[in-house]
C-alpha cells in the first residue's frame, strides 16, 4: 500500500474542515498563554490555501501539493505559527521529491524532515511547550510503527495517536519559548495552542490515510 | 468600545492610507503588498534599512521612514508579525545595491517572519543583516525564556542606524551600530490600564482601578509585578533601578534619556516621570546630554510609559545628532 496525491487532498480538505471547526477552541487556548489569534491566523491560512488547491494540476505529486500549502501559509498566516507550519510543510515536500508514491518509510520521511524544519526555525526543544512536543512524539510512533511493518496509513495512525497524546503533555508545563515564556508559572495547567493545532493537523492527515487505504 | 473606525478588519489598510496621503512628500505607500517607502525609493549606493512588525504602536515604524531613518516600514496586522511577502517587496524596494539591515524588535512571530524574508530575499539576491532589538530589561534574558523583547529603544537604534547609512557606511558597519546602540540600551515600562485591540473588541488585560503592571511589553505581555498605585516619582524610582543597574550606568556616563508614551498617557503625565527620572540620573552622577519625550512606541490606548536609557559616546552622539526628517522625528534638515 502507498499513498498518492489523493492522500494529500484530502488531508489539506479534512485539515481545513477541522481547523475551522477548532478555530474558536484554539483561540481560546491562545487566550490564556499567548494573544489569542491561533484559531483565526490558522483558519485564513488553511483558507488560502484551499483556495490555491483548485489550481492544483492533476497530476501534481505530493511533494509539490505540500510545497504549495507552505508557501500559502508562510505568506497568509503570520506571527510565529505561519513560518513554523510553513516551514514544516516546507521541508516535509523536499523530503519527497518527486516521488508520485509515498510508503511507510517515506512517510516517516516526511514527518520527520517537517519536525525537524520546525526545530531549525524555531529552535525549541521537547517539553519547552510548543508545537515540537506533538511533532517529536508523533516522529518517534511513526518509526517505530514503521519499523514493525505497519502501512502507510497505520503508520500515521501511530504518529496521531503519539502527537495528540504529546499536546496534551504540555498543559503541566512552563513555556520557555514564543510569548507564553513570559507568563513563567502562570503558563501551567494550559494546553499550549500550537501543539494542539499540530495535533490536528497530524491527525488529519492519519484520517485521510485511512480513507484513502480504506 | 469607542474607537474611531470603519471596518475592524481595514483598520491598518485604512491607517497606512492615510499616513501616505499625509506624508506623501515623505513616503509612498505599497497598499499590496502593504509597506511604506522613503519617496523616491532607495539611495544608488547606500544600504537600506528596513523595519516593520505589528501595527498599533504608531508613529512607530512607518513614521519613522524618511531621510537619516528608515528606508521602508512593514505594518504588521494589529499587535501581529507581517508575513515574509511584504517583507521582502519591502526589501527589494530599499536596496540601493550596498544591501539592506533588518532591524526587529525580539518577539518571536518578528524573528521568524523577518529571518524567513531575509532567506527569500538572499534568494533574490540581496544581501541582508539582521539586528534584533532586546532593550526590555523586565524579561529575564535566559535560556527559559524567548529572551528580552525589542521594545521603545529601537527608536534610538533606528535612528542611529538611519544616520550611518545616510553618511554612507557599509553594511556591516550600520549593523554594527545597530548591534552597538542596542548593547548599550535599556527600557522598562508601565501600565496603568490596558489598549483595545479593534478586532478582539476587549481590553487585552485587565487591571482594577488602582492597580498597575511594571514591566508591561507593548502589546499587554506581563511584567515583573503587580502593585498598588504609587505616586509617579515612587513608580519611576521602580523602573529606573533596574535599567540603571542592569547595563550598568555608571557615575560620569553620558545619556540619553527618553520617556516615551505608550498612547493613553497625556504629555502633561510624561514630562512629571521625565523631571524626576532626569533628577535621579543627576544623583547618580549620571549626565543627560540627550532627551527624547513624547509618544514614539505607542501600545494603542494603553496608559502607561516607558523609559529608555542609552549610554552614549561621540559616535552615537554624532549619529542621533544627524539630520533627520521623518513624520515623527524632524531636525536638522
Amino acid at each position: 500500500m502507498s499513498l498518492g496525491i489523493s492522500w494529500v487532498t484530502a488531508w489539506i480538505d479534512d485539515t481545513v474542515e477541522v481547523v475551522s471547526h477548532n478555530r474558536t477552541r484554539l483561540s481560546e487556548l491562545d487566550r490564556e498563554i499567548g494573544d489569542g489569534d491561533h484559531g483565526e491566523n490558522l483558519d485564513r491560512g488553511f483558507s488560502a490555501v484551499k483556495v490555491k488547491f483548485d489550481t492544483l494540476p492533476d497530476d501534481a505529486t505530493p511533494g509539490a501539493a505540500l510545497k504549495l500549502v507552505a508557501t500559502t501559509l508562510i505568506s497568509t498566516v503570520g506571527g510565529a505559527s505561519g513560518p513554523l507550519l510553513g516551514t514544516a510543510f516546507l521541508k516535509g515536500a523536499q523530503a519527497l521529491g518527486d516521488a508520485p508514491e509515498i510508503n511507510a518509510d517515506g512517510v516517516v520521511a516526511l514527518l520527520t524532515a517537517a519536525r525537524d524544519g520546525v526545530v531549525l526555525r524555531g529552535k525549541a526543544e521537547p517539553g519547552d511547550k510548543t508545537m515540537i512536543d506533538a511533532w517529536t512524539p508523533a516522529v518517534d510512533a511513526a518509526g517505530e510503527a514503521a519499523a514493525a511493518g505497519a502501512s502507510p496509513a497505520g503508520v500515521l495512525r501511530a504518529a496521531a495517536a503519539a502527537a495528540s497524546a504529546g499536546a496534551e503533555s504540555t498543559e503541566p508545563l512552563v513555556a520557555r519559548k514564543g510569548r507564553a515564556s513570559y507568563l513563567g508559572e502562570r503558563a501551567i495547567g494550559h494546553r499550549d495552542p500550537g501543539a494542539e493545532s499540530s495535533a490536528l493537523i497530524i491527525t488529519a492527515a492519519a484520517d485521510a490515510a485511512a480513507a484513502t487505504e480504506g | 468600545m469607542k474607537k474611531l473606525i470603519n471596518d475592524p478588519k481595514n483598520v491598518v489598510d485604512e491607517s497606512v492610507e492615510g499616513f501616505g496621503l499625509a506624508h506623501a512628500d515623505l513616503v509612498t505607500v505599497s497598499p499590496d503588498p502593504l509597506f511604506v517607502v522613503r519617496a523616491g525609493g532607495a539611495t544608488q549606493g547606500h544600504v537600506g534599512i528596513v523595519s516593520g512588525g505589528g501595527s498599533g504602536h504608531e508613529p512607530l515604524h512607518a513614521g519613522f521612514v524618511g531621510h537619516g531613518m528608515l528606508t521602508a516600514a512593514v505594518p504588521g496586522p494589529v499587535f501581529t508579525s507581517p508575513t515574509p511577502d511584504p517583507i521582502v517587496a519591502a526589501t527589494i524596494a530599499s536596496d540601493g545595491g550596498a544591501g539592506v539591515l533588518h532591524i526587529v524588535k525580539n518577539y518571536t512571530g518578528d524573528v521568524l517572519n523577518f529571518e524567513t524574508a531575509a532567506d527569500l530575499a538572499d534568494a533574490e539576491g540581496i544581501r541582508v543583516v539582521s539586528v534584533i532589538v532586546d532593550d526590555d530589561v523586565a524579561v529575564k534574558d535566559s535560556l527559559f525564556t524567548a529572551g528580552r523583547r525589542g521594545v521603545a529603544g529601537t527608536v534610538v537604534v533606528e535612528k542611529c542606524a538611519g544616520a550611518a547609512a545616510e553618511r554612507g557606511d557599509d553594511l556591516d558597519a550600520v549593523a554594527a551600530v545597530a548591534t552597538k546602540v542596542n548593547s548599550v540600551t535599556r527600557t522598562m515600562g508601565v501600565a496603568l490600564a490596558a489598549g483595545i485591540v479593534p478586532h478582539a473588541g476587549e481590553p487585552s488585560f485587565t487591571l482594577s482601578d488602582d492597580e498597575i503592571e511594571i514591566g508591561i511589553g507593548i502589546h499587554g505581555e506581563p511584567g515583573r509585578e503587580r502593585i498598588a498605585l504609587e505616586p509617579a516619582d515612587a513608580i519611576v524610582d521602580r523602573m529606573l533601578g533596574p535599567i540603571l543597574d542592569d547595563l550598568p550606568f555608571e557615575s560620569g556616563d553620558r545619556v540619553l534619556l527618553f520617556v516615551n508614551g505608550m498612547g493613553g498617557t497625556p504629555l502633561l503625565e510624561h514630562y512629571i516621570v521625565y523631571r524626576h527620572a532626569a533628577s535621579v540620573l543627576a544623583e547618580r552622577g549620571i549626565e543627560v546630554t540627550r532627551s527624547l519625550v513624547g509618544n514614539y512606541v505607542t501600545s494603542l490606548e494603553m496608559q502607561g510609559i516607558s523609559i529608555t536609557v542609552t549610554k552614549l559616546d561621540d559616535e552615537l552622539t554624532e549619529l542621533w545628532d544627524a539630520p533627520v526628517e521623518t513624520a515623527a522625528l524632524r531636525w536638522g534638515r
